[in-house]
């Protein structure tokens, strides 16, 4: 079992550091024109360690992670598929990596025709009329959508439209986006089967309807059967639809959300297009948008005149919703989405979305055989699935918590827990395209194994992880007793 | 190809314990007209070594000018091992550390990151990151508004010395909440904002104000005396500061008397290449009486159940997977991998080495400007003292200028004329501790010939 | 089973009422919000001086898995806030009728008795609804 690390605070040392690093010592008659009330007294409390301490440290904190690099991570919502090194080292050319943000375009052409050819296949794929790239995650092509429906319906003098209609089971950044952009959240609820209520919708549309927030397949791992009638509903009473993108990787190649009825959707390129995680970003949320909401789409994008591409500014969309990045977005990001939908090609996209679905509908159906309930047993998976442990919660004291927590002894990652909150002690699990029947049968036999230990030695379980660097972690102690920057000891 | 490992053997075996005869019937619940036919739109798939070299073609068409261009972007040194360490798969594939024993190595990182920004800053508590300096400027904004409770008003004050984008932005984000960003002029000869631009707001209800320092124009601003207006008037401040610039200048947290509330800004001087505009990373600090109106992740130090020290995030309730409507902000995945650059970066820098890095950008620049207003047509705008960029006036349109240069491999500098018309023929320029005393030379001999040829023309 | 003292008033929203003999009331939340919660890390409570309407949220509840709004059950003013739950959140879960109460208003006009609040026996059936 790894030992902890110690803080690189600790390795500290007056007087160390990594010198070769450093600038030569410039001429401090250099800084005589900065006036004395503005500099700073003493040199920043940074750490003072040797190149190779810090390179052992770094590396050694590394290894205490789980990774798709070293093991299966099936987290629900999240899309944790192979990251192709390819994407990473042609993102990394030096000269992309040497271009300022604001260079012209001239010295530009490369990176603004991969750009352009991105915006092209995302529009392709989502059945969409335009594209921007510049949001920097999900939440904020999220926010970029929602700004737009608002936008559009100011823009025809429509307003008393701010409220927007989310199902009770959506990821939480929904409602959070809704309210960050000014509009009122009205939750509709879901059936027994895991569709939206639409009698319940038909309800809570009317004049005020901006637009509904829909994801599909749903945050539940199926697929909204009434989509196309959901569409009807909400276009008919004057609100738009947006789609929450998060889980396109399972219709990717099959179903494009612009044939459904969707008016915008925000792509999650970390997810589904196979950008980095990095330990929490950074993504890229590229928005698409129907016809109607193109003059809203938020700045710049990339336009072609001829053989030339240059950037669209406030001036080419003057309705634009505005700017959201400094510059143009996660532009090396975009670059590893760039290279991954070229080495797919519209064969590969194609079996993305039928690799991701068998995967997850095998799963389920070993799972399943292996004794573990699912709130929708008659439903198809989509990408991802649930698997309810209210039954071992109730009888054997054991809860998703522990299940997720023995699993990482058994060398993977735990599944989404406790999301979507409608179903309780629930686990989301999506396996991804990129993962092969050997280890998704490897998992199966980890759950059952669990499952046995639940029932004759369930303090294993509920005292979960006993191989990882750290047992489990005291939240509460965590929020009460705030720590969250290092002081040292005093002597 | 896309990385499917699967056999037809595998599939055979996998379509027959669902219970059905093919994938496609796993695709039954979905409406048939729906059903797309093909992705005509997508080229056909390339191979590794197509890409790869697709990819070298296109990166050798943009070439590598010598850039004289900051505005919000600067070139640093970075050294080898910040990203030979970052590009490990175990912090590149990893995910959002919710799973905290599975997550030590990140959760330890961001700790680590947390304290080095908060120190850098002056101030007491850190975020894991916004996205990038121009967003964290807008959350900053929205954090006053709740932590401000006096102030009733949601009035920021913005000089026009801030960044232009960054200005656009904040706007963008928070005036859908209906926040309200007002312009303090700045005076056109000194570049600078006066404090007695302050004065008409005298007796108002104001929530905060924002200060850049150093400015848009790389001026240096009365931090002290803008600051201390604020804080008697119970308008918090909101200090967007250049992280580089923070070895060598006074961090927020000891401007005027008492300090600004919160500090934010780009963090990508610190080992983050320029890449065309991102990823970057916004950084956030703050007073810990603000802490609980902290967007974005944080992570905490805490104990296991064994007595043994780990960390985890906390605060959590505050965020959108718990709070959802009544969320402090939307955000959910940040810069993670960015922020591991920064911290490998800082440790490697160190004071010594961030302390140095700013005194050379700053050194070299002077050079620049010194070489620069020699050209007959060239001076500078702004008498005052300035750090790591500066503003030239020409006495002709920059544009055509700078496209001589370019012509020659050389990126001038931002030209501003459509930013701030008021300043004329006026350009941005900056060098840092990447530039020798050569490339200044080399500048200084390419502009007095492209000033030539647009006199000729 | 939650405990659910007879000579409280309660609502839906899981907040209890106890008049004082000064004609101040005394707000908190329920044995069964406390539970639900679990540790509390932090509480936030009006300052005195504060006016507030009838399901108007005025306090704050966090712990590590949620943050609730607690709602005025009736419209007054706020006479004081808790001040020993700002080192001591934990006292709400150990005795949330007692030391643990949130907050003291004193009615408007007619706001207490014209207030729709629950007996205890109707709270009871409320919490059997919602399967607690």
């Amino acid at each position: 079992m790894p030992q902890r690390e110690p803080l690189i605070f600790e390795y500290s040392r007056a007087g160390r550091g990594a010198s070769d690093q450093w600038p030569h010592e410039a001429d401090p008659a250099a800084l005589a024109d900065l006036p004395a009330a503005l500099r700073r007294a003493a040199p920043p409390q940074l750490p003072e360690v040797g190149e190779l301490e810090a390179v052992r440290h770094f590396t050694r904190l590394s290894q205490l992670n789980f990774s798709i690099d070293t093991h299966f991570y099936p987290l629900g919502s999240c899309t944790m598929k192979y990251n192709p090194k390819a994407c990473n080292q042609y993102a990394m050319l030096p000269e992309f990596l040497a271009r300022h943000p604001l260079a012209p375009e001239s010295s530009g052409q490369g990176l603004l025709a991969c750009l352009y050819e991105l915006q092209e296949m995302l529009k392709a794929v989502s059945g969409m009329e335009g594209v921007a790239l510049s949001p920097m995650a999900g939440a904020h092509g999220e926010f970029a959508g929602v700004a737009m429906i608002r936008a559009y319906h100011r823009a025809r003098g429509d307003l008393k439209r701010n409220e927007i209609i989310v199902p009770e089971a959506a990821h939480g950044t929904n409602p959070a986006t809704a309210t960050m952009c000014g509009c009122a959240v009205r939750e509709i609820p879901i059936e027994p089967e895991g569709d939206v209520d639409v009698a319940a919708l038909e309800a809570a549309v009317g004049p005020n309807t901006a637009g509904i927030m829909l994801t599909n397949p749903s945050t539940l791992g199926v697929f909204e059967r009434r989509i196309e009638e959901v569409a009807r509903i909400v276009h008919e009473a004057g609100g738009l639809l947006y789609y929450d993108g998060a889980n396109l990787n399972a219709i990717l190649g099959k179903v494009r959300p612009g044939d459904m009825g969707f008016d915008v959707i925000q792509m999650n390129l970390h997810k589904t297009f196979s950008t980095p995680h990095g330990g929490g970003g950074p993504g890229a949320g590229a928005v698409g948008v129907g016809a109607r909401l193109v003059p809203f789409l938020p700045v710049p994008l990339v336009g072609r005149e001829g053989e030339r591409y240059r950037w669209l500014t406030e001036a080419d969309l003057p309705q634009s919703i505005g700017r959201l990045s400094g510059f143009m977005g996660n532009t090396g990001v975009l670059l590893r989405a760039y290279i991954y939908m070229r080495l797919l090609g519209r064969e590969g996209m194609q079996s993305v979305g039928e690799y991701a679905t068998l995967n997850a509908n095998y799963l389920m159906a070993r799972l399943r055989a292996a004794g573990f309930d699912v709130p929708y047993p008659r439903r198809r998976a989509g990408h991802e699935f649930i698997v309810t442990l209210k039954r071992q919660a109730r009888e054997l004291n054991v809860t998703a918590m522990d299940f997720a927590k023995r699993l990482l002894d058994y060398g993977f990652h735990a599944p989404t827990t406790y999301f979507p909150l409608l179903v309780p002690e629930c686990l989301l699990i999506e396996p991804t395209e990129t993962e092969s029947k050997d280890v998704l049968d490897a998992f199966v036999s980890a759950m059952s194994q669990i499952q046995k230990e639940a029932e004759q030695e369930p303090a294993r379980v509920t005292t979960a992880p006993h191989t990882m660097p750290v047992r489990r972690l005291d939240d509460v102690r965590a929020a009460r007793q705030l720590d969250l920057t290092w002081k040292p000891t005093p002597p | 190809m896309a990385f499917i490992p699967h056999t037809q053997a595998d599939v055979a075996a996998m379509v027959d314990a669902i219970g059905v005869a093919r994938i496609e019937d796993l695709f039954d619940e979905i409406p048939p007209g729906l059903r797309i036919k093909s992705l005509a739109g997508v080229p056909t798939a390339l191979n590794e070594m197509e890409i790869g070299r697709l990819m070298s073609e296109r990166a050798r068409a943009d070439g590598a000018p010598l850039s004289f261009i900051g505005a919000g972007a600067y070139e640093h040194h970075i050294p080898a091992a910040v990203w030979g360490i970052t590009t490990r798969g175990e912090f590149y594939s990893a995910y959002t550390p919710y799973q905290a024993e599975a997550s030590q190595g990140t959760l330890q990182m961001i700790y680590e990151f947390q304290t080095m920004i908060a120190r850098l800053t002056g101030m007491e508590v850190a975020n894991a990151s916004m996205y990038d300096g121009a967003s964290a400027t807008a959350e900053a904004a929205l954090m006053a508004v709740r932590a401000n409770r006096k102030s009733k008003a949601a009035r920021i004050l913005v000089p026009a010395t801030v960044h232009p984008h960054y200005r656009r932005v904040a706007v963008t984000t928070a005036s859908n909440q209906g926040l309200k960003f007002e312009e303090l002029p700045y005076c056109t000869a000194e570049g600078i904002t006066p404090s007695a631009s302050l004065a008409r707001y005298e007796g108002q209800d104001i929530t905060a104000l924002i200060v850049q320092q150093p400015n848009f124009f790389g001026r240096l601003e009365d931090v002290d005396a803008l600051t201390d207006w604020a804080r008697a008037r119970g308008i918090l401040v909101i200090a967007i500061v250049n992280p580089t610039s923070l070895a060598l200048l006074k961090p927020p947290g000891e401007w005027g008397a008492r300090g600004a509330a919160i500090a934010v800004d780009e963090g990508q001087p610190l080992g983050l290449p320029l890449s065309s505009g991102g990823p970057y990373l916004g950084f956030m600090t703050a007073r810990m009486e603000h802490v609980r109106q902290l967007p974005g992740r944080i992570v905490g130090r805490t104990l296991d159940v064994a007595g043994r020290e780990g960390f985890t995030l906390t605060l959590q309730a505050r965020e959108q997977h718990i709070r959802r409507a009544k969320a402090t902000s939307n955000i959910c995945t940040n810069q993670g991998l960015a922020v591991t650059a920064a911290t490998i970066y800082m440790s490697l820098m160190g004071p010594q080495g961030l302390t140095r890095t700013a005194a050379a950008a700053h050194a070299r620049t002077r050079e620049l400007i010194a070489a620069l207003t020699r050209v007959p047509g060239v001076r500078l705008a702004f008498p005052g003292p300035y750090f790591h960029e500066a503003v030239l006036t020409l006495d002709r349109p920059v544009a055509p200028v700078l496209k001589s240069l370019s012509n020659r491999g050389i990126l001038g500098g931002l030209d501003l004329s459509g930013y701030f018309p008021e300043l004329g023929n006026a350009l941005l320029v900056c060098a840092t501790e990447t530039k020798t005393l050569a490339d200044v030379e080399r500048y200084r001999a390419q502009l007095t010939e492209a000033m030539q040829a647009a006199r000729a023309a | 089973m939650s405990k659910v003292p007879a000579d409280l008033k309660y609502t839906k929203s899981h907040e209890w009422v106890r008049a004082l003999a000064d004609g101040t009331v005394e707000v908190g939340i329920t044995d069964h919000a406390q539970h639900a919660l679990g540790d509390l890390v932090f509480v936030e409570v009006p300052e005195a001086g504060r006016a507030v309407k009838a399901g108007e949220p005025c306090a704050v509840v966090e712990s590590v898995k949620a943050a609730s709004d607690v709602y005025a059950p009736l419209a007054g003013e706020v006479t004081g806030g808790n001040g020993r739950l700002g080192g001591e959140p934990q006292v709400v879960n150990s005795d949330p009728y007692g030391e643990g109460w949130l907050m003291r208003l004193k009615p408007a006009a007619g706001a207490l008795s014209g207030a729709a609040l629950l007996t205890a026996g109707e709270y009871q059936r409320v919490l059997e609804a919602e399967g607690g």
